[in-house]
């Protein structure tokens, strides 16, 4: 029999665990607010706020975050259109090779990002292609496409066809069934792809490295930022807000997927 | 005027025929009925008319109008599917004033006639609920009032019953049959349920292959089946080989006989062993081989009952045997 009180010795090893994975995040944050800008001794000699300051008034921050925003943006919004498109053709119909595209649509992201970012920058080579924010779009836009397909891929399965048939039984053409049916019944899905897309988006290194020729999105910039022993703690000022941004979209997924177990259309 | 004409009706999936040169022809007014095992093509046929599917060869026409090109959105028919694909997303009221809101109907008279059909279905009161909070047996009175509030010429039913109990099955049948008749409505009912159909329907019509095997009123298919198939699949009749009927009557025809018409016997045409009893309630079922052949008589509980292993005479009524075609 099972006893609903684990022993001790199983909750130190999950205290342990959870510390291991969230004390440096707290250090991070910590690290912020020290006094100290050469190097991260602890304890902190002392604690201030001049360093958010610091951070607004450096041009570089605020170019790296913009840049970071837009590819974000951008690419999620890319992905979220294709994303469903092809969701919608994969699981609503059947065609020849409809499983390869399904297996070519998910493979980026099984893909190392160095795989994904050396094939990219050798095919802008090829074709002549300069760097430019869209080269970075581009590359994120092939894992984002992933993560939206995977969630409207999973919701569209669990909504039943029969409501489509129904809704044009009613009276409804294409359009209007997009409109009030299918849209509806795949909104949540589509909310939750794009925030994680996002997400993901917004602190990728690996194959922006390949993509981006000499321009920074923020995660790049705080790579070139550590080795450089200058105000230090801006780093961390802009770790702490990297991490609102990116908690926020997928906290938000979260609680939005929490509540969808009654399954559209499956209703006996 | 027919509400609905099949002629000559095909529609193939590659090499499958799911329908196979169907031409009927349905009243206006009538409870029609598709009786047939799954894969028979029955469902097939009822998309065919609500336009989900599109025929490969023949002509529909729906009183009169060509549809074969016209998608479902521009037929004067509604469907109450089976798994009846309510909208998650709207409480009760929306689903049932869906198809008015499409209409273009504004919201208080969409609302109005859409309380007005879920009273007519027993539902009143249930407007603002999600389908996803209703029973089974109200998904199914939701569904119908959603594709009732339309006013369809034809209302098509997807074996509607199918997923209620026994007791709401029943009950359902009944309250299907008066708003039938309340209506005046042509109702298209598909079902593999033998004994729904015969109870519901005023024609029914029995598919097998892609086929339709026999049409005509309850009584004609349970007592005059043309061939084997459909004398098997409403209600297991026995069926009499051809040889065995030469013997017995001098025609070298299949031919059916109801297990309640057969009787025990001191001397008979037939003699046969027992191999079964089982015991039903108001009847007693046996089990019989007879000269190869295996037959089933139900019989009333003050008759005399064999043991099994005896061997026994049947007979019957001349009548009671019914002569049928060789074939499917």
């Amino acid at each position: 029999m099972l006893s609903d009180r684990a022993p001790l010795s199983l909750k130190i090893a999950a205290a342990a665990g959870l510390l291991f994975l969230h004390l440096p995040i707290l250090l991070i944050f910590a690290y912020a607010f020290t006094t100290e800008e050469k190097s991260f001794a602890w304890p902190p000699p002392g604690l201030t706020l001049k360093w958010f300051a610091v951070t607004w008034n450096r041009p570089d921050v605020w170019e790296a975050l913009s840049l970071s925003v837009k590819v974000a943006s951008i690419s999620t919004v890319i992905a979220m259109f294709l994303g469903t498109l092809c969701a919608a053709a994969v699981s609503r119909t059947r065609f020849f090779g409809r499983e390869t595209v399904s297996l070519l649509v998910i493979l980026p992201i099984a893909l190392p990002g160095v795989v994904t970012g050396i094939a990219l920058r050798s095919a802008f080579s090829i074709a002549d292609i300069p760097f430019s924010t869209w080269t970075i779009i581009l590359g994120h836009a092939t894992f984002c496409v992933v993560i939206v397909y995977n969630n409207a891929v999973a919701r569209f399965r669990r909504t039943s066809g029969s409501l489509i048939e129904a809704s044009m039984d009613l009276g409804a053409n294409m359009f209007q069934t997009l409109r009030h049916v299918i849209l509806p019944n795949i909104a949540t899905a589509l909310v939750v792809g794009g925030m994680l897309a996002f997400a993901l988006s917004f602190d990728e290194v690996i194959v922006t490295t390949f993509t981006a020729g000499q321009q920074q999105t923020l995660p790049i910039w705080m790579l070139e930022e550590l080795v450089r022993p200058r105000e230090r703690p801006v780093t961390n000022v802009v770790a702490m807000v990297v991490v609102l941004v990116t908690m926020l979209p997928i906290l938000g997924a979260y609680y939005l997927t929490r509540g969808t177990d009654q399954v559209a259309g499956q209703g006996k | 005027m027919s509400a609905v004409v099949f002629d000559h009706v095909s529609r193939h999936f590659g090499a499958v025929r799911a329908v196979d040169g169907v031409s009927l022809a349905i009243e206006e007014g009538e409870f029609f009925a598709m009786l047939g095992p799954s894969g028979s093509g029955k469902t097939t046929c009822l998309r065919l008319i609500a336009g989900f599917e599109r025929p490969t060869g023949g002509d529909i026409r729906i009183f009169g109008e060509q549809v074969a090109d016209l998608p479902p959105y521009k037929r004067h028919v509604n469907t109450v599917f089976q798994d009846y694909a309510l909208f998650p997303h709207l409480n009760v009221r929306d689903n049932v004033a869906y198809g008015l809101m499409i209409a273009g109907q504004g919201k208080k008279q969409r609302h109005k006639a859409a309380d007005e059909a879920l009273e007519m279905v027993r539902l009143g009161g249930y407007g603002a609920r999600k389908p996803s909070e209703l029973s089974g047996g109200q998904r199914q009175r939701v569904a119908l009032a959603r594709a009732l509030v339309n006013k369809p010429r034809v209302l098509l039913l997807d074996e509607p019953l199918g997923a209620l109990d026994l007791k709401l099955r029943e009950q359902m049948q009944e309250e299907l049959k008066g708003l039938q008749r309340q209506l005046g409505i042509t109702f298209v009912f598909v079902t593999h349920d033998q004994g729904e159909a015969l109870s519901m329907a005023d024609r029914v019509a029995v598919f097998n292959d892609g086929k339709i095997i026999q049409v005509g009123a309850p009584e004609d298919i349970y007592f005059r089946p043309d061939v084997p198939f459909v004398a098997d699949f409403v209600g297991s009749s026995n069926v009499l080989p051809a040889d065995l009927v030469a013997r017995l009557t001098g025609q070298s025809r299949p031919a059916a006989i109801r297990p309640e018409r057969l009787k025990l016997a001191e001397t008979g045409p037939l003699s046969a062993q027992v191999i079964g009893l089982s015991f039903l309630g108001l009847t007693t079922r046996v089990s019989f081989q007879a000269e190869g052949t295996r037959l089933t008589a139900l019989l009333p509980q003050d008759a005399p009952r064999p043991a099994k292993g005896d061997t026994v005479a049947l007979t019957w009524a001349e009548d009671d045997l019914h002569l049928m075609r060789a074939g499917a």
